[in-house]
């Protein structure tokens, strides 16, 4: 099964962080990341850039509205994901719980759509 | 007394009641109907009867009989509901007896409630949660978090154990003497798996949750009350309680992780540890060695070199030679080889690692890579060591821990 783990964070925090301490942050992303590549779990991930470079488009009325800033005006943004492979949903909270997101935000894990789902 | 008073004094009669009593409570009115959901949705109208109720009437003197009663009352109309007749006499009748009674006591059958949560019927992964849900009472959502798992998906798994129990014919009883060991191995491994997952959870500073590991040691203690004569039975609290005695020392005054080595063992529970050195004596009494005697022993070896400055590292390995020889996992191989590299030396340790190569369950294990890690930083490996420290600070779910690795990885030379 594959899950996306989906990182929520206060995007201002970050922001106030000694680069010592971002240095240390990019860090355990970088060693999280390993960890599932050397357990062949990790099927892709990226962090995004700052919620304020985000912008929302749809059509209203037959016309395209285009519009600056993310979807949902919340304090927690989304700041980049985790797509893995593993056996079920237990597996995939573990691996959730060992993400650093967890420890300074948010990991919402969501099971891919698949047809059996 | 005022309205508020009394509902606070309700309030606090029931939480006592429900601390000390839930399990007996559900032992009891589950014993013969073998259905323990339909015992948990009946002692849980009683306490909400309780709560409505003794705000008025102040109060019961047995506040245990009490809720049985009332419970049990509920628990009929529901089975009347569904099964008309059945077995209703004879509930009656019991029920009758207790209300009778000057000073009713009831009849503590959590024992048997335990040998049915730890039932070879039972999933073995379930069985801990089982256990401290219908025992303590704990709620489905803590025990979720607690094992890292969907609150839903949680639930279903209990109520499956549930319906497992009252349809496969687990019985609440006592097992015959010569399955006594094997059941009681599976009551204590539950038990320290709950213990086991408390202790590693970073979230346990949370006041307003019931701390597992605290709970679990609660639950060895109970079963230390029911059978005093089992050696497992004290060996197992004699290691929680060690455990336990260490767990503030595991945290410095500004949050960071401070390992076994570095503790300031004023910071320990000396009194706990008095407790757990008193249960290991007189389980030891017994002649009858097993994995927690063993693991309580080695906890004890390490209060002992911590305290006194003389450490026996050929007898501690002596101990973890003991534990494999038992069945041990790589768990106990991953420990062993740590204790190596104090009596033998880094390189030899890592040989002893390196034997363990190839278990695919070790893929996953943070121990097993912030071991492999120190070994290899004491070797002088410079490289092994920063990419075990890598993979350790990957999987490591505790933040405090991961930046204590990361310290020690950008202290390697580089």
């Amino acid at each position: 099964m594959q899950y996306l783990l989906m990182i929520y964070g206060n995007e201002t925090v970050w922001d106030t962080l000694s680069p010592a301490e971002q240095e240390q942050g990019v860090a355990a992303y970088n060693a999280y990341t390993e960890a599932l590549r050397n357990a062949g779990v990790l099927a892709g991930s990226n962090r995004l850039a700052h919620s304020a470079a985000a912008t929302t488009v749809r059509e209203t009325d037959g016309k395209s509205q285009v519009l600056d800033g993310p979807y949902a005006d919340a304090k927690e943004q989304l700041g980049g994901y985790y797509l893995i492979e593993v056996a079920d949903q237990d597996a995939a909270i573990a691996w959730a719980a060992r993400c650093p997101g967890a420890s300074h935000g948010i990991v919402e894990v969501r099971p891919v759509w698949s047809e059996s789902s | 007394m005022s309205a508020p008073a009394a509902e606070a004094q309700a309030r606090a009669t029931a939480d006592a009641v429900a601390r000390a009593s839930y399990g007996k409570l559900i032992a009891f009115l589950a014993a013969h109907t073998r259905d323990v959901a339909a015992a948990e949705d009946a002692l849980s109208d009683a306490f909400a009867a309780a709560l409505e109720n003794w705000p008025r009437t102040g109060c019961p003197d047995h506040p245990e009989a009490w809720l049985l009663t009332v419970a049990r009352r509920r628990a009929i109309d529901a089975g009347r509901r569904q099964q008309r007749g059945q077995k209703v006499t004879r509930e009656l009748e019991l029920l009758a007896g207790l209300e009778n009674e000057e000073a009713p006591q009831v009849p503590d059958l959590r024992l048997e409630l335990m040998f049915a949560c730890a039932h070879p019927a039972i999933e073995r992964s379930v069985r801990a949660p089982l256990m401290l849900q219908v025992v303590l009472g704990i709620n489905a959502a803590t025990i979720a978090s607690a094992f890292l798992v969907a609150p839903a998906t949680m639930g279903q798994r209990l109520v499956r154990a549930k319906n497992r129990i009252r349809e496969a014919g687990v019985p609440f009883e006592r097992p015959l003497r010569e399955d006594l060991a094997d059941r009681l191995d599976a009551v204590l491994d539950a038990i320290y798996a709950a213990y086991a997952e408390g202790w590693a959870d970073p979230g346990g500073t949370d006041a307003a949750r019931r701390d597992l590991a605290e709970e679990a040691v609660y639950l060895g203690g109970v079963l230390r009350e029911l059978l005093p004569r089992e050696p497992e039975v004290l060996g197992l609290l004699a290691l929680m309680l060690y455990a336990e005695a260490r767990r503030k020392a595991r945290r410095s005054a500004c949050g960071d992780y401070v390992p076994l080595d570095a503790q300031d063992p004023s910071r320990w529970d000396l009194r706990m540890i008095d407790t757990a050195e008193s249960l290991l004596r007189r389980a030891a009494a017994f002649g009858s060695p097993g994995r927690f005697q063993l693991e309580a022993a080695l906890q004890s070896a390490h209060v002992h070199r911590r305290r006194s400055g003389a450490a026996n590292w050929a007898s501690v390995v002596a101990l973890y030679d003991a534990l494999l020889a038992l069945g041990g996992s790589p768990v106990v191989a991953v420990n062993r080889a740590v204790a190596i590299a104090e009596w033998q030396g880094a390189e030899a340790a890592l040989a002893a690692l390196g034997a363990l190569e190839g278990d695919s369950r070790l893929i996953q294990y943070q121990p097993y890579w912030a071991a492999r890690a120190e070994l290899s930083a004491r070797a002088g490996r410079q490289d092994d060591a920063r990419r075990a420290y890598e993979l350790a600070i990957g999987l490591e779910r505790d933040a405090a821990v991961r930046r204590f690795l990361q310290w020690r990885q950008a202290a390697l030379r580089p």
